[in-house]
């Protein structure tokens, strides 16, 4: 049995009055992927930017039950998220390389945050990173060119390898690969696979394929609560709730 | 079918509009250079035009006139008053824009942008009767006292303490400019898409290190091209420097004494401009000024171009 990562306790999340996502409690264990998915407006979104407190920004939001990582409640009064989101990574719909600045420094953005001067060090970091994320035979040439030059497909895995730079105990992955074409997903759910020997990844996904394909675990979402969860295998094939079956034989969503 | 025709007819029409406004406004502005090139013509002969642009003497009695002072004077005026502006205005932007709350950013904003409202005759008066005896009692005079007694080699840097000069010159220009580049700097830093700003925040950053590592430099092109127009705002600007710098024909020697910018003096003696020369050296002045601010802008153009992220890169 594979050691707990994180776990949601009840985890209820508000957007002023209207509760996005209702009492989902989810464990998800160490190096393994578990994939959230649901039609739009689940809130499998809004579930995932709970794990890390991305919600702090907005203040609109508020997030109530509880959110361990490694037994340490994340809300609990005196953390701070900074802390947290350094131990739990993201990557977004869209690649976000930062346009100022170039391929390595984008890299190393997350070890500019934390001090890191030694030359060496960075650089080192940054080939480690950029080799985890399947991307260093096409860059590494052209490290300090800027990364708005690269493609979509490259572009979201600098934004992998920006994350996987701090080295993050979880990655969260919201639809990583939404916004790309058929060969960079590929390439993606590929390295995905690689990664989980490292990493534990919460992706995010509108594609069930995909979940399919590279999850361990999938929780399916509906109207803001977790319907099922499951053994990715056991959850396609034999799925236990009929809304389940209803959505992933695409009756609707 | 007579309904495309009239469509067709109709764009052509408003097509023909548009260009014959754009050239009209080009016209007027082609016109207004000719104007003040042609006025000022005869300084320009009498003195050479880098003779009356490189010359510091202005003198209306014998009739020997240079711009030398005045252009020196608007330069250095408007670039410590952008120097004072700059930081200000830019945590005024941050301020609004990241920190405050939405409502008290909104409020705070309106009144910085309220501060470009105020007519410029109005800072004047302001700064003769509030700024000028504020600056008199309190920085020159002790200072220039100081400065008597432990170091009499800076009294001449300094100047008279008369509160009027190029110091309360300065720092009324300096309010005067700086909503330009504050609501500049403050839309630009709107513009920054919050993946960016989530992107950096999901790195482990704080608020100051995605402001820092993120926002401002994706919004350094709209920061800059505040400052642009500030600069242009402050080169340009007449009424409350006239009021305030003292206006001296000399080269601005020291940091109180009395100056005069190329506005300033046009403003000061169109009036009483007997001689033709003494006309015409003003005219000549102003065709500087032109030149002066469309220099400015060009060079302004070309590094926003260099500068601009995203939307505006091309």
């Amino acid at each position: 049995m594979e050691a707990l990562r994180m776990e949601t306790e009840n985890l209820t999340v508000y957007y002023g009055k209207h509760a996005g996502v209702r009492g989902v409690s989810l464990p998800v264990y160490d190096r393994t992927i578990t994939a959230l998915i649901g039609p739009s407006g689940c809130g499998k979104t809004t579930f995932l930017r709970a794990l890390n407190r991305m919600h702090d920004l907005n203040p609109v939001v508020r997030v109530e039950g509880r959110v361990r990582l490694d037994d340490e409640d994340i809300y609990a009064p005196g953390v701070d998220p900074v802390v947290i989101r350094r131990k739990v990574g993201m990557v977004f719909q869209r690649p976000t390389p930062f346009p100022t600045m170039s391929i390595f420094e984008n890299v190393v953005a997350g070890l500019r945050l934390v001090g890191v001067r030694d030359r060496d060090r960075l650089r080192e970091v940054a080939e480690r990173s950029l080799r985890q994320a399947a991307l260093w035979d096409e860059v590494k040439d052209r490290l300090n060119e800027p990364a708005v030059g690269l493609s979509g497909g490259q572009q979201q895995r600098i934004s992998i390898a920006r994350a996987l730079a701090v080295e993050p105990e979880v990655l969260l992955m919201d639809e990583p690969t939404s916004a790309l074409d058929p060969i960079s997903t590929q390439a993606i759910e590929d390295l995905l696979v690689d990664l989980k020997e490292q990493v534990t990844i919460v992706i995010v996904t509108h594609n069930m394929q995909q979940a399919a394909r590279v999850s361990d675990r999938t929780a399916f979402f509906l109207d803001g609560e977790m319907i099922e969860f499951g053994p990715t295998e056991q959850l396609f094939t034999n799925p236990t709730d009929p809304r389940t079956e209803a959505y992933i034989t695409g009756r609707f969503g | 079918m007579k309904a495309r025709l009239y469509g067709k007819l109709g764009d052509a029409l408003f097509t023909a509009l548009l260009v014959a406004l754009a050239l009209g406004v080009l016209g007027v502005a082609g016109l207004l250079a000719w104007e003040l090139w042609v006025g000022g013509a005869p300084a320009f002969r009498a003195f050479g035009f880098w003779g009356f642009t490189l010359s510091s003497e202005w003198n209306a009695v014998s009739e020997r006139f240079g711009a030398w002072p005045f252009l020196i004077g608007t330069v250095v005026t408007s670039a410590a008053a952008l120097i004072l502006a700059f930081f200000p205005s830019l945590a005024a932007a941050i301020v609004v824009a990241e920190y405050a709350p939405r409502r008290l950013g909104e409020v705070v904003a309106y009144l910085i942008d309220l501060l470009a409202a105020l007519p410029s005759v109005v800072y004047g008066l302001w700064g003769i009767f509030v700024l000028v005896p504020l600056v008199r009692d309190h920085v020159e005079q002790p200072l220039f006292l100081w400065s008597a007694e432990h170091a009499p080699a800076l009294m001449g840097l300094l100047g008279p303490p008369t509160g009027i000069g190029m110091f309360s010159a300065v720092l009324v220009l300096a309010l005067m400019i700086l909503p330009y580049a504050s609501s500049l700097a403050r839309d630009a830093i709107r513009l920054v898409p919050r993946e960016q700003r989530e992107a950096m925040y999901a790195l482990g950053a704080t608020r100051w290190e995605v402001v820092r590592r993120v926002v401002l430099p994706y919004a350094r092109g709209g920061i800059f091209a505040g400052v642009v127009l500030a600069l242009a705002r402050a080169i340009g600007e007449t009424m409350a420097v006239t009021m305030l710098i003292g206006n001296s024909g000399q080269l601005p020697y020291s940091v109180f004494g009395p100056a005069a910018t190329m506005a300033s003096v046009i403003a000061n003696e169109f009036t009483e401009a007997e001689g033709e020369l003494h006309l015409a050296s003003l005219l000549a002045v102003g065709f500087l000024l032109l030149l002066l601010s469309l220099a400015v802008n060009l060079i302004a153009d070309f590094i926003l171009r260099r500068m601009s992220v995203g939307e505006g890169r091309k």
